[in-house]
């Protein structure tokens, strides 16, 4: 298919050249004014700062459980074993997954996409800051003063009665954590919303801006409930009265249905952000316009609507109707073809393109290929049957985190180095960079695709001891894990370096279009000397080389 | 005043003051949104316990103070006309009579609160109506009782926290309102009015929640 061609009219007026021209990161240069900043280039770059902290302390929770399940035994006590396992959740989903994309690239790229000059509300964007490092230092106190061994899921009626943590501390972490979202969601809503520069309609937003916009009503819509529901677990914990406590005269149940409500549509918003970022790389690595456009932008609208119907596939063997399961299991399926349009479509792009392997491309290639592995075995655990089978096993550890971490966290690096050039104005050692995507690809296979196997031969998650039969597998995960660990700290290392020592990037390094790229690098304080014109939808691509030193 | 009353300028991202006040009610909207969901998932603990335990949730009701949560219905209500005024007067010469109406409000507001917490004085110290800390089990169908009582503090709670944010906002901004800010502009006093007016609102889904199951028993 050729995409409709459009009018090649005038393009935006090329900016001055990058030279002694003042930019967001010289412009003040004292703590005060990176603390009491309201640009959103900064609050993105101390979003990803803070995340990226709690990224490696829920890592090093991770570690622990690797390290513990090397021998069948366990190498850790028990009640460490639970504590590391619901850090390593608790931080890993509220406290970096959720947030990274949105409120860290996000923030830094949204605005410049649609040629704004900031967000709508940048008062609100800076609040969000403060409460997520303060509700992730709440969390990080919980589970550095001794932890807790709920789950991330807090489920009922353990959470009320029978668990001896920092309980409410950690469901206050999580329930300010909340406004963060909110306020970042809403910010985002009506920035997309009103801020648009002149000609950009809907249909000339880059994929990502609709990705995030989609994320964007998941926050709004889907937090609140979250919020209401710890609150109310929170209360019954402190005052041992039965909401969701079967002892008490509450419904257990109840606290899974809303829970979820809120939790599986959050799922979404640990995935869209990321397809969002891999429709930017592959178009622009493989010198294509994206192919389908406006199929990737309602599949990722169709994403976020079906999401808040689906959580019923995660209480199939908690005691739901086998009505309702059915329904809910129907529902799951349907997620699969606003999943498969955007795989099928990045793969059309791919076709016939001048495909070119930089690290960002890497990537997004690696989203690709992790992210169908996880979709597909997606299929197979909201088949009602085989869920059955492998429910509370590996198999939907393996399932979820070749989601999120295949997935959503190989677009992040994609969309961090993509966008490196623009945040630093440097560019990063691209060899490093290649050897750090090919390690985190394959050091998360070696992880997660033995989970796999464990699922399927039956072993159950959270458990920190297991028969010895399963060392094998286990084995080869943790040392998956190992190579993990390297190929996440690398980008610590090259980038840190390139941002003192790498070559000065022009504004557009990649060649890419987007309104991003039209601005210096590092962009101005206000993004544009000028209010932008656009005239032209994204992605128009021709297909010959990147061209050098653009 | 006289260097307050001219328009103000619009932040940077905005193309006019006009284009400002727009995108501040989307945000409004968007934020109450958000908030209708905060209570909406305590509505439904509400809605399904009050169908699981009928009896309950209407011996709890019947102990509440139906004269002082009506009372507060009127108030509240007439609070939410003060603001509607207001916001017709705001963006006009009548920087008194603004001023005035924002007052009437907040004082009205602040009624509701004396009224609730003397309400809460009696749930407490006369009735023993707090779960978990002080509650009698001698009452007919006690858990569920109990539980009608949790989301009662719970509900009324969080209503008084959005109430007492509002009138501190709005003494704010009569305050503002005063040194003539919103002469030019009456744009903020709207979207004030609508947070106001929510607020308002959920005192009367509150008010059919609490204190009017069980009257008739």
């Amino acid at each position: 298919m050729t995409v409709p061609a459009l009018p090649e009219l005038t393009p935006v007026p090329e900016l001055a050249p990058v030279t002694a021209v003042e930019n967001y990161l010289t412009d003040d240069m004292s703590l005060r004014s990176w603390l009491f900043t309201l640009d959103h280039k900064r609050i993105g770059i101390l979003f990803i700062i803070t995340l990226t902290l709690f990224f490696f302390i829920g890592g090093a929770a991770a570690a622990l459980i690797r390290i513990d399940l090397i021998d069948p035994a366990g190498l850790a006590p028990p009640a460490l074993y639970n504590r590391m396992f619901t850090a390593h959740g608790i931080l890993m989903v509220w406290f970096f997954l959720l947030p990274i994309i949105p409120a860290g690239l996000g923030n830094f790229v949204l605005p410049l996409m649609i040629g704004a000059h900031d967000v709508a509300f940048p008062r609100l964007n800076l609040m969000s800051w403060y409460i997520l490092a303060i509700s992730g230092g709440l969390a990080f106190a919980a589970i550095f003063i001794g932890g807790l061994d709920t789950g991330w899921t807090f489920y009922e009626p353990f959470t009320a009665d029978f668990t001896n943590g920092h309980v409410i501390m950690a469901l206050a972490a999580v329930f300010l954590s909340g406004f963060s979202s909110i306020s970042t969601g809403l910010n985002f809503i009506v920035t997309t919303h009103r801020l648009r520069a002149p000609g950009m309609t809907w249909y000339r937003l880059p994929v990502f801006v609709w990705t995030i916009y989609a994320t964007s009503v998941i926050f709004v819509l889907a937090t609140p409930v979250l919020a209401a529901t710890l609150l109310m677990s929170a209360v019954q914990r402190f005052l041992h009265v039965g909401v969701f406590d079967p002892a008490l005269g509450g419904d257990p149940i109840l606290f899974q249905h809303l829970f979820w409500f809120y939790s599986h549509p959050a799922v979404y918003i640990m995935i869209l952000p990321g397809m969002g970022v891999v429709s930017e790389l592959i178009p622009c690595f493989a010198r294509k316009p994206l192919f389908g456009y406006e199929f990737v932008v309602w599949s990722s609208i169709g994403l976020a609507i079906i999401g808040f119907l689906v959580w019923g596939h995660h209480m199939f063997v908690a005691g739901i109707s086998v009505y309702s399961a059915l329904v809910f299991s129907m529902m799951s399926f349907f997620v699969a073809v606003p999943s498969a349009i955007k795989v099928f479509n990045w793969t059309a792009t791919l076709h016939d393109g001048w495909i070119s392997f930089d690290a960002p491309m890497l990537y997004a290639l690696g989203f690709v290929i992790l992210f169908t592995i996880g979709g597909l075995t997606g299929l197979f655990v909201a088949t009602l049957g085989f869920d059955e089978y492998v429910h509370d096993t590996y198999f939907v550890i393996a399932h979820f985190h070749y989601i999120m971490v295949g997935g959503m966290v190989s677009a992040f690096f994609g969309g961090l180095h993509y966008w490196w050039p623009k945040m630093t104005g440097r560019l990063y050692n691209e060899w490093w960079a290649r050897i750090a995507a090919l390690l985190i690809f394959f050091g998360f296979n070696l992880t997660f695709f033995p989970q796999f196997i464990l699922g399927y031969l039956g072993m159950p998650r959270r458990l920190y001891a297991y028969p010895p039969e399963w060392q094998f597998w286990n084995v080869l995960s943790s040392a998956g894990a190992a190579v993990l660990a390297v190929a996440y700290a690398l980008p610590l290392f090259y980038l840190g370096w390139s941002l003192f020592r790498g070559e000065r990037a022009g504004p557009n390094p990649w060649g890419a279009t987007g309104l991003e790229w039209q601005t210096p690098s590092p962009p101005p304080k206000h993004n544009f000397e000028t209010t932008p014109i656009v005239t032209r939808g994204p992605y128009q691509y021709t297909p010959e080389p990147i061209p050098q030193n653009a | 005043m006289a260097e307050t009353s001219s328009a103000p300028e619009p932040e940077i991202q905005y193309a006019s003051l006009a284009h400002q006040g727009e995108t501040a009610e989307i945000g409004i909207w968007a934020f109450l949104s958000t908030e209708i969901l905060f209570f909406g998932g305590m509505f439904l603990v509400y809605a399904l316990y009050r169908q699981a335990f009928p009896i309950g949730f209407a011996e709890g009701s019947k102990d509440t103070k139906f004269i002082i949560g009506t009372v507060n219905l009127f108030i509240l209500l007439t609070s939410s006309f003060t603001m509607a005024w207001a916001v017709e007067l705001a963006g006009t010469e009548a920087r008194r009579a603004l001023t005035v109406l924002l007052l009437v409000t907040a004082a009205l507001g602040l009624i509701f609160i004396g009224l609730k917490g003397f309400e809460y004085y009696e749930d407490v110290w006369i009735d023993h109506d707090f779960p978990g800390i002080i509650f009698p089990m001698s009452k007919p169908d006690a858990r569920a009782n109990e539980l009608f009582w949790l989301l009662y503090w719970m509900l009324t709670g969080l209503h008084a926290v959005h109430l007492s944010i509002g009138v501190g906002l709005v003494l704010t901004f009569a305050h503002r309102a005063w040194r003539g800010a919103y002469i030019r502009y009456g744009k903020p006093i709207e979207i004030l009015g609508y947070y106001w007016t929510f607020v308002d609102l959920m005192w009367v889904v509150l008010w059919t929640l609490i204190y009017l199951p069980g009257r008739n028993i």
